[in-house]
C-alpha cells in the first residue's frame, strides 16, 4: 500500500538500491522486504531495480519480474501524487460501495488502476480494508476513512489535492 | 491534583472516524481549562456504533462517552466529562454497556482496555503468565494442553490446533518455524487487525509458546499491507519484546531462543491461503502448493512449520494461564471455547462479539447487531467471508458451530458476518463471488483460474435471461468441477456463495424475461 504522497519519493539511485539489497541480503526470503523498501523509497519498482536485484540475489530477471507483477501493490511506474483505494468487498457492497466505486470513476474520470491526466490521483480498487463495520471505506495515501458517501469522497480527494500541492 | 486519565482509541477503524482529531481536541481543550490530562491511546472495545468512544478514569471506574466528535469536546469538558459527569453521550461504566457486558472476552480480554504497547499494563493484566507457565512444562505437556482445550484454527478451516502442533513436535528436524497468518483478507473480518493493534504482545506471546511447544526457534508473522497501523504496532511490539528479553536469544532468561520477524504482504488475497503465504514469505509469487505435503511436515523453506491464524495463537496464552478446562467448558459440540464474531456490513451495531460457540446466527445479527443500519429488513447474511454461504433469515436459528454450519451447506469460517438488507440483488452477489475468484486466483489450477471467468459469463447469461435452464445446468456443472478439481479453498469454496445464493434466493436469478439466444 502506498502510505505517503509522491513528493517524498527520491529519484532512482543505483547506490541507494544496492544499499537496500545489502540491508536485507542475509534475511530469509529477502526479496519481498527488498521490493517493499525499494517502492517506499522510489515510489515504484523501477525496471532498473529489477535487473539489479536479480543480479545481486542471483535470481533471473524473470523471477524478480514475476514477483513484482504478481502482487497488486508493486508498480513499475510512478503513481499519482495521491493514491485512493476504494473498497469493493462484500461488507462495503452492502452499504453502497458499488455506487461509490462508480462515482469515484466518474468523478476522477479514470478507471481503476489508472491515474488522472494531471498526474494527481491514482484510483485503485481493493477488496477489504478491515473496516467492515464502518462501510463504505476508502483509503487515501494510507489513511483509512470510514462511512464515506459520494460527497465525502469528493471532499477527501479535494483535500488530498490541496495537500499534495 | 493527579492528571485525569482519558482513553481515545488508536484502532485504525476508530481513526477512520476521526479519533486523532478527538484526541487532539481533548488535549487542547483541557489545556485551555488548566486541566491536567494523561491521554492513553487504547485499542477499540469493538462497539463501532459508539466510536469514537472516549473513556475517562474515575473513582467509580472507567466511564464512557460516545460517539464523540472533535467539535463536541469543548462542550463535553464544560459539562464535566473529566469528572465523569452526565451528558447525552454519557454511557455509564464501560463494562456495564449491555452489548459488552454480555460477552465473554477470553482472547480479547485486553483489547480496548490497555495501552497496547505498555509493558507494565500487559504484565499487570496477566500478560506473560501463559509463557512463564509454558517454560515450566515439557513441549508435550504444552501441546497436550492445547489439544485438551479443544482449540480449533480461527483462520476459517477450524483444524484442531493441538493436532497440528503435535505433528510438528513429532518431526525430527534441525530447523522448524512458526508462521503466523495475519493476512486477514476476507471482507467482513477485522478481528485479527483489532487484536494486533489492541494487544500485540499477546500475539508475540502466543508465537513464543508455539515455538517452545514444537521446538521452533524462529517465527514469522505475515501481515497484509492493507493494515499499515497493525504493521506498525506489531513491529513496535516485537522490538519491545526483544528489548525486554521476552523473546530473542533467551526467552525470559531461559536457554530457549525464539526470534520473531515481521513480513508484509503486497496486496494479494490468495496469500492468506497457508501455502501461498509460505511461498510469499520465501520471496516468490503467491502461488499455492499442492498438499500433501502438509506445512507441518514440509512448510517454510521445506521445514516443519506451524501455520496458525493470529487469533489461534493469541488464544493459547490465556489457555495456558487458565487451564485447558476453562476454555473447553465453553462452547457446543466439537466447537469449543469462544469465537470472536465480527458483525459487519449493513448492521446497526457493528463490531466485535466474543462469545462462546453455540449462540445462534439470529441472536448475533438481531440481538447483538440490532438489525440493519438502513432500518430495512435483513434479507441475507454472508458468513465466513467471500467464500462463505449466503443465508436467508429462515436460517437464523442455526447455532454458530462448525459442524452445524457444515451440515447446512455453510461455514463458520473466521466468524465474520456480513449483513445485507432487502435491496440486495443476490444474482449480483453470486456474480461477484466468481468475479472475485477470477481477480484473486493465483492461476495454478485450471478449475479456479478458468472456471471463475466462465462462471461470471454464465451468470451474466442467466441474469440476462439467455437460455436460462441450460445455463443454470452449466453453472451447476462448473461449480462441481471447481469444488472437486481445485487445489485449494479459493476455487473449491467459491461455489459456496454461488450455490447458496441460487438455493435460497432463486427469484433473483429470474428477473429478466426469457430471451432467446
Amino acid at each position: 500500500m502506498v502510505s505517503k504522497t509522491s513528493s517524498s519519493y527520491v529519484p532512482w539511485s543505483e547506490e541507494l538500491a544496492v544499499s537496500i539489497v545489502e540491508k536485507h541480503r542475509a534475511e530469509r526470503g529477502a526479496l519481498m522486504p527488498i521490493l517493499h523498501e525499494l517502492q517506499d523509497l522510489f515510489g515504484h519498482v523501477d525496471p532498473r531495480a529489477i535487473a539489479l536485484v536479480a543480479e545481486e540475489l542471483n535470481l533471473s530477471n524473470a523471477e524478480v519480474y514475476g514477483v513484482v507483477t504478481f502482487y497488486r501493490d508493486f508498480r513499475t511506474e510512478a503513481a499519482g501524487r495521491s493514491v485512493v483505494h476504494v473498497c469493493r468487498g462484500e461488507a462495503c457492497q452492502s452499504m453502497g460501495a458499488e455506487r461509490l466505486a462508480r462515482h469515484a470513476r466518474e468523478h476522477l474520470g479514470v478507471e481503476f488502476g489508472a491515474t488522472t491526466s494531471d498526474g494527481e490521483v491514482t484510483l485503485e480498487q481493493v477488496f477489504c480494508l478491515g473496516n467492515c463495520a464502518l462501510s463504505p471505506t476508502v483509503m487515501i495515501d494510507g489513511r483509512l476513512k470510514g462511512k464515506v458517501d459520494e460527497a465525502g469522497f469528493d471532499e477527501l480527494v479535494a483535500t488530498s489535492r490541496t495537500r499534495a500541492t | 491534583m493527579e492528571p485525569v486519565v482519558v482513553f481515545v482509541p488508536l484502532d485504525a477503524a476508530v481513526r477512520s472516524l476521526g479519533a486523532d482529531d478527538v484526541a487532539g481536541a481533548i488535549l487542547h481543550e483541557a489545556a485551555a481549562r488548566q486541566r491536567d490530562v494523561h491521554l492513553v491511546r487504547n485499542g477499540s472495545r469493538g462497539m463501532f456504533w459508539l466510536e469514537p468512544l472516549v473513556e475517562v478514569s474515575t473513582p467509580a471506574g472507567r466511564v464512557a462517552y460516545g460517539p464523540v466528535q472533535a467539535g463536541l469536546i469543548g462542550e463535553l469538558l464544560d459539562t464535566g466529562m473529566l469528572d465523569g459527569a452526565p451528558h447525552p453521550l454519557f454511557l455509564g461504566r464501560t463494562e456495564e454497556i449491555p452489548e459488552l457486558r454480555r460477552q465473554t472476552r477470553f482472547t480479547f480480554s485486553r483489547v480496548g482496555v490497555n495501552d497496547p504497547l505498555s509493558v507494565a499494563d500487559y504484565e499487570a493484566t496477566g500478560g506473560l503468565f501463559g509463557l512463564r507457565r509454558a517454560l515450566e512444562m515439557t513441549p508435550q505437556e504444552i501441546v497436550t494442553t492445547v489439544a485438551d482445550s479443544g482449540l480449533r484454527g480461527r483462520g476459517g478451516a477450524g483444524f484442531p490446533t493441538g493436532i497440528k502442533w503435535q505433528t510438528v513436535l513429532d518431526m525430527d528436524s534441525d530447523l522448524k518455524f512458526i508462521a503466523c497468518n495475519a493476512d486477514e483478507g476476507d471482507s467482513g473480518t477485522f478481528a485479527d487487525r483489532m487484536l494486533m493493534e489492541g494487544d500485540p504482545f499477546l500475539v508475540v506471546e502466543g508465537m513464543a509458546i508455539a515455538g517452545l511447544a514444537v521446538g521452533a526457534s524462529e517465527g514469522y508473522i505475515y501481515i497484509r499491507s492493507e493494515y499499515p497501523d497493525a504493521v506498525a504496532t506489531m513491529a513496535a511490539a516485537i522490538d519491545i519484546a526483544h528489548l525486554n528479553g521476552w523473546i530473542g536469544a533467551s526467552v525470559l532468561g531461559t536457554d530457549h531462543a525464539f526470534d520473531l520477524h515481521l513480513r508484509v504482504g503486497a496486496g494479494s488475497y490468495i496469500c492468506g491461503e497457508e501455502t501461498a503465504m509460505l511461498e510469499s514469505l520465501e520471496g516468490r509469487r503467491g502461488m499455492i502448493r499442492a498438499k500433501p505435503p502438509l506445512p507441518a511436515i514440509a512448510g517454510l523453506f521445506g521445514k516443519p512449520t506451524v501455520v496458525n491464524n493470529v487469533l489461534s495463537l493469541a488464544t493459547v496464552p490465556p489457555i495456558l494461564a487458565n487451564g485447558a478446562e476453562a476454555f473447553r467448558e465453553l462452547g457446543v459440540g466439537r466447537s469449543r471455547g469462544t469465537q470472536v464474531f465480527q458483525l459487519a456490513g449493513n448492521i446497526k451495531h457493528g463490531g466485535i462479539v466474543e462469545i462462546a460457540f453455540g449462540v445462534t446466527l439470529g441472536e448475533l445479527v438481531e440481538d447483538y447487531g440490532g438489525g440493519t443500519a438502513s432500518g430495512r429488513p435483513v434479507r441475507a447474511v454472508q458468513v465466513g467471508g467471500p467464500l462463505g454461504a449466503y443465508l436467508p433469515r429462515s436460517r437464523f436459528g442455526l447455532p454458530m458451530d462448525y459442524e452445524a454450519f457444515a451440515a447446512a451447506g455453510a461455514m463458520v469460517g473466521h466468524g465474520g458476518i456480513v449483513v445485507f438488507d432487502d435491496t440486495v440483488d443476490m444474482s449480483r452477489q453470486a456474480r461477484f463471488a466468481m468475479e472475485f475468484c477470477a481477480e484473486e486466483s493465483c492461476g495454478k489450477c485450471t478449475p479456479c483460474r478458468v472456471g471463475s471467468v466462465r462462471g461470471v459469463e454464465v451468470i451474466d447469461r442467466i441474469i440476462a435471461g439467455h437460455n436460462r435452464e441450460a445455463n443454470l445446468e452449466l453453472l451447476e456443472d462448473l461449480c462441481e468441477t471447481m469444488v472437486d478439481g481445485s487445489l485449494c479453498a479459493m476455487g473449491g469454496l467459491t461455489p459456496l456463495p454461488v450455490r447458496s445464493a441460487l438455493e435460497h434466493f432463486p427469484e433473483d436469478f429470474d428477473r429478466a424475461g426469457a430471451v432467446p439466444l
